[in-house]
């Protein structure tokens, strides 16, 4: 598995869009430092274009990266290596190097600012942290809705659907049932809701730890009412994992029936 | 060595191969033959693992090949439509499959005996048909296989290419290896088969050697005796 990782590992890391990748977040931290010159308004705002940016870029990357190497799948599968590991090699191949840039690009600003003499790096790394969860999450699932979808034009589609509602459209069917029901006692469905929403579970993970009540919104506030801001991270922390799990196991038990 | 009870298997509602049984013979050369889209790749993708069975078992040296992947260690496998990461060049391709194998494969005489050299510093894009042909030939036989799985090996090789492809089959066959080949060249069959298996309608119509082949339809010629076969089939169908 290591090498086929290994493989589709630079065979991204070389291309210029993980450069540009990198240098988009590098650019936009060193903007948004330089210009509020505050450490905990810029994690702020680097995080809302976090949460919509890195599972578009692991949605795109994931579909297209499979679709992109089916002959190297295929000329892989006659070789004896089993299923597993080509397609456990080649996810993690992306979803690592989508990371690396990540990675890099969010921290080298913070780290030329000063970050640690600010006392928010525990901020920053969470938001890393939801970052990489989240480009592992899409990727996984972009990656599953390809392996499942011949046609490439209806997978990419699908894909996108996927982060558009988990993105956009799923805070509106939240914020429009919260409304309707508000005459209920509703703070454990909007738990449950969520729980459903990776995108939504990172931001409640940062919110509970930078503690700032204003952005907390409605769910945050009620994590933390409810569980204390420690164990509602740790919660949000495990639902992530689950969310990163379950999608890997999708694409292994889809590959041991394709045919090729 | 490769034993096959009852395969099935279909495509939505399409079935391919209906049930049948197949073994291979040790140290022969056996032509899978059949018409355009009767499975003959269907049959051999699944000995490879690559198509998944509707039914059925497969057993590699007596072993059920299901969810194992060791054995294909043991079999040098030609696509019939070879699929190459497009953007590496030949020799890097050479390189990937044996450090993908962990096994050094010996390439040197094949390259030259398909007169290869020229191009091993070319993107597999670039190439001919018969040049991606030789290199996928080349691939194959790097590895030394007790069995070897020719899906049309001859597609797009020109006249001497054909004649050294030819040899090397036969020099390797010495040697006690087993092939399975499919192929709708006839004269390839005559010079290379000792056996035949012929697929129709999901089945297998027929297996023996060619005189044998050629008495069942009291024809002559290997060619008339499989078009009499096919005749039959397409006024019936029709
Ligand atoms: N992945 C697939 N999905 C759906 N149908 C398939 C698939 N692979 C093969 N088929 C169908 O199965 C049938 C058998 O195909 P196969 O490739 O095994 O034929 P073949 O005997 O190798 O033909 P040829 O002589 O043209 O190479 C065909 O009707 C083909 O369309
Ligand atoms: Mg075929």
């Amino acid at each position: 598995m290591l090498k086929i990782l290994k493989y589709s590992f630079f065979d991204l890391i070389r291309s210029r869009w993980s450069i540009i990748y990198f240098l988009f977040y590098f650019i936009t931290g060193m903007v948004l430092l330089y210009l509020s010159h505050d450490v905990s308004k810029a994690i702020v705002s680097l995080m809302n274009i976090t949460f919509i940016l890195t599972p578009l870029i692991g949605t795109i990357f994931g579909v297209m990266n499979f679709y992109n190497s089916r002959e190297f799948i295929e000329l892989l599968l006659a070789q004896p290596v089993p299923r597993k590991r080509i397609f456990l090699g080649m996810f993690l191949g992306i979803s690592i190097s989508l990371s690396l840039s990540l990675l890099l690009g969010m921290s080298l600003p913070f780290i030329i600012y000063g970050l640690f003499l600010s006392g928010q790096v525990m901020s920053l790394l969470i938001l890393i942290t939801s970052g990489v969860f989240l480009t592992f999450i899409f990727t996984a699932l972009a990656f599953y809705i390809a392996l499942v979808n011949e046609n490439r034009l209806k997978g990419f589609g699908m894909a996108i659907l996927v982060w558009l509602f988990m993105a956009f459209i799923y805070d509106g069917i939240f914020l429009l049932s919260l409304f309707l029901l508000q005459e209920y006692p509703i703070e454990k469905f909007a738990i449950a809701m969520s729980l459903f929403n990776p995108i939504d579970l990172s931001r409640i993970l940062i919110m509970l730890k930078l503690d700032i009540s204003a952005l907390m919104g409605y769910t945050g506030a009620v994590f933390s009412k409810f569980f204390g801001n420690n164990s509602g991270m740790l919660i949000s922390f495990l639902a992530l994992t689950i969310w990163t799990v379950v999608p890997v196991l999708l694409i292994l038990k889809k590959s041991f029936k394709k045919d090729f | 060595m490769i034993e096959i009870k009852e395969i099935r298997k279909s495509f939505g509602r399409l079935e391919v191969l209906k049930g049948f049984d197949f073994s291979l013979s040790e140290g022969k050369i056996t032509a899978v033959l059949g018409p355009n889209g009767s499975g003959k790749t269907t049959l051999i993708k699944s000995i490879l693992g690559l198509v998944i069975p509707s039914g059925g078992e497969i057993f590699f040296d007596g072993k059920p090949i299901y969810k194992d992947w060791e054995y294909r260690r043991r079999i040098g496998y030609l696509p019939q439509i070879a699929k190459f990461p497009e953007n590496l060049k030949v020799k890097e391709l050479f390189k990937l499959i044996e450090d993908i194998r962990g096994e050094k494969g010996n390439s040197e005489p094949l390259i030259e005996r398909f007169s290869l050299d020229s191009f091993l510093n070319k993107k597999l894009r670039q190439l001919s048909g018969g040049t991606r042909q030789k290199v996928n030939i080349v691939l194959t036989f790097m590895f030394e296989c007790p069995v070897y799985i020719l899906d049309e090996p001859t597609t797009g090789l020109d006249p001497i290419a054909l004649i050294r492809f030819k040899d090397l089959i036969l020099e390797r066959k010495e040697q006690g290896i087993t092939f399975l080949v499919t192929t709708h060249i006839m004269n390839l069959v005559e010079e290379l088969a000792d056996e035949l298996m012929f697929l129709l309608e999901g089945q297998v119509y027929f297996r023996g050697t060619h005189s044998e082949m050629k008495e069942a339809q009291q024809e002559e010629n290997l060619e008339r005796a499989i078009a009499k076969i096919l005749e039959k089939e397409y006024a019936e169908n029709s």
